[in-house]
């Protein structure tokens, strides 16, 4: 096989593939009897979807029979504000060097962004990798650093396994604030919403490749909804897209792999046993827009007690409401759509968020914002 | 931050704690890459492997045109760049 990279590419991205999968789509929608009045509802769970969907317009691809519903899968987006007010308030401490992703920095608390606590003073700085909080640690070691941990499945396995080297090392000047909220609870809340419309979803590839696809299976056996697995290039979109129809079609509901290529049905072994040891289930979690969802974060073990920020600190944890005039939970819900909120584009832009769906790339309203108004200007140009 | 991005093991820099050297589009850091050992595995083995990296870690081998193609389409998400960045700056001790 010496088939070329760049082949591959096109492969991937063809034209006339893309179209045959279009035209089936249409196809199988017209025997669904989906019309555009009542459309028929499919859930992109993770942002990076979402972000993709945007990206190449496949929602205006695709038939209008057809509606993508924006998922909660932005890590980001859900992040309520009285935990933002939690991180500035370890931040503010004199000893603490608070690190975090960039995407966290400009999410708004009730009274600041971590962003704006660090113009007033606090020392806070953006890192890649929980590895580099570690690092920092090292080289500090009259300071108290504290890694904002947050993300699904995805990035827990990289905060565990920093922890377990954190101990393995005798790094003892390094605690984690854990922040880190699990998808499977989460898409149990929206399938137990009242009012819910989803007849399917495409789920969350990277998820998948570290939990594998098991804990998917509820959504099939008991809710009697497909889910596919799905990979992040257009076609893969699409040609999930697809499966999830197939199986409304034959009225099944399974849980399929799209993206065999990178999710083994099982999982990752190594980080599923990183996260086991380390983070153990919480009662409940608070999500912006969502309300608390019951085992939907993990804490971690009283084991690793002196690596948890939340024993080493006193943290006001307190529970701010989502600002009145934000709608983040409704669309998150799939019952409005981005632009219908009443502050979309006016007091709440990227520049200046007022919920949290403005905030990441793979929020819904910050892609309605970037994309729509793109292609206003295109279309106008 | 949840994409991933691909890059390719190019040294081994601490073999009991499993981290290697990846290069990402030129830039180069140290990454964790215990997550992508088989069972029988040592971490020379790795070296010129593809593997996918989130925050750090590497989280799934892939194969090189895996690679390229998720390279593009994180190129043509804005995101390629930007992740690069991150990984070089990250936070200076
Ligand atoms: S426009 Fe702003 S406030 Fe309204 S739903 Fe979107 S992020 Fe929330």
């Amino acid at each position: 096989m010496t088939q070329s990279g760049m082949k591959f590419v096109d492969e991937f991205r063809d034209p006339h593939a893309a179209r045959v999968l279009l035209r089936e789509l249409e196809l199988s929608i017209e025997r669904l009897g989906a019309t555009p009045g009542k459309p028929l509802q499919i859930m992109e769970v993770c942002g990076g979807h979402t972000h993709a969907i945007f990206r190449y317009a496949l929602k205006d691809l695709v038939p209008p029979a057809l509606e993508f519903v924006h998922g909660p899968g932005c890590p980001v987006c859900v992040l309520p504000m009285g935990r933002v007010d939690d991180c500035v308030a370890i931040a503010r401490r004199p000893e603490v060097i608070f690190t975090t992703f960039g995407d966290a920095m400009r999410v708004p608390g009730s009274q600041m962004s971590l962003l704006q606590a660090r113009a007033e003073g606090a020392d806070v700085r953006m890192v890649y990798s929980p590895l580099d909080a570690l690092a920092l640690a090292e080289a500090n070691p009259t300071r108290e650093v504290v890694f904002f941990g947050l993300g699904f499945e995805t990035t827990m396995p990289s905060t565990a396994l920093t922890v377990l080297d954190a101990e393995r090392r005798g790094i003892r000047n390094f605690s984690l604030f854990c922040n880190h909220i699990t998808i499977v609870p989460t898409i149990k809340a929206i399938l137990d919403s009242p009012g819910m419309g989803i007849h399917g979803f495409l789920g969350p590839g990277h998820v998948a490749m570290v939990i594998g696809t098991a804990p998917f299976e509820f959504i099939a056996n008991e809710y009697k909804r497909p889910l596919v697995v799905a990979g992040f290039e257009p076609i893969d979109i699409l040609h999930s897209l697809l499966m999830v129809l197939r199986q409304l079609e034959a009225g099944e509901a399974k849980i399929e792999n799209q993206y065999a290529r990178l999710v083994d049905p099982d999982g990752n072994r190594v980080a599923l046993e990183a996260i086991t040891r380390v983070f153990e289930l919480r009662e409940f979690f608070e999500w912006r827009g969502l309300g608390s969802i019951d085992h939907s974060g993990v804490r971690m073990r009283a084991a690793y007690a002196r690596f948890d920020a939340e024993k080493k600190f006193a943290i006001p944890n307190v529970r701010i409401a989502d600002p009145k005039s934000c709608q983040c939970g409704e669309v998150l819900k799939g019952a409005i759509k981005p632009f219908q909120c009443k502050v979309f584009g006016r007091a709440c832009t990227p520049q200046t968020p007022l919920g949290a769906l403005m905030v990441s790339s793979e929020g819904a309203c910050a892609a309605y914002y970037q994309y729509a108004r793109r292609s206003h200007i295109e279309t106008a140009a | 931050m949840c994409l991933g991005i691909p890059g390719r093991i190019v040294a081994i820099t601490n073999s009991s704690a499993k981290l290697a050297t990846v290069d990402v589009l030129g830039v180069q850091r140290e990454i964790n890459i215990a997550c992508v050992l088989g069972e029988n595995e040592t971490v020379a083995d790795c070296i010129g492997a593809w593997v996918l990296v989130h925050v750090g870690f590497a989280m799934s081998r892939i194969d090189e045109r895996e690679a390229e193609l998720t390279l593009q389409l994180l190129h043509e998400l804005g995101e390629a760049q930007a992740e690069a960045r991150t990984m070089r700056e990250g936070a200076m001790p």
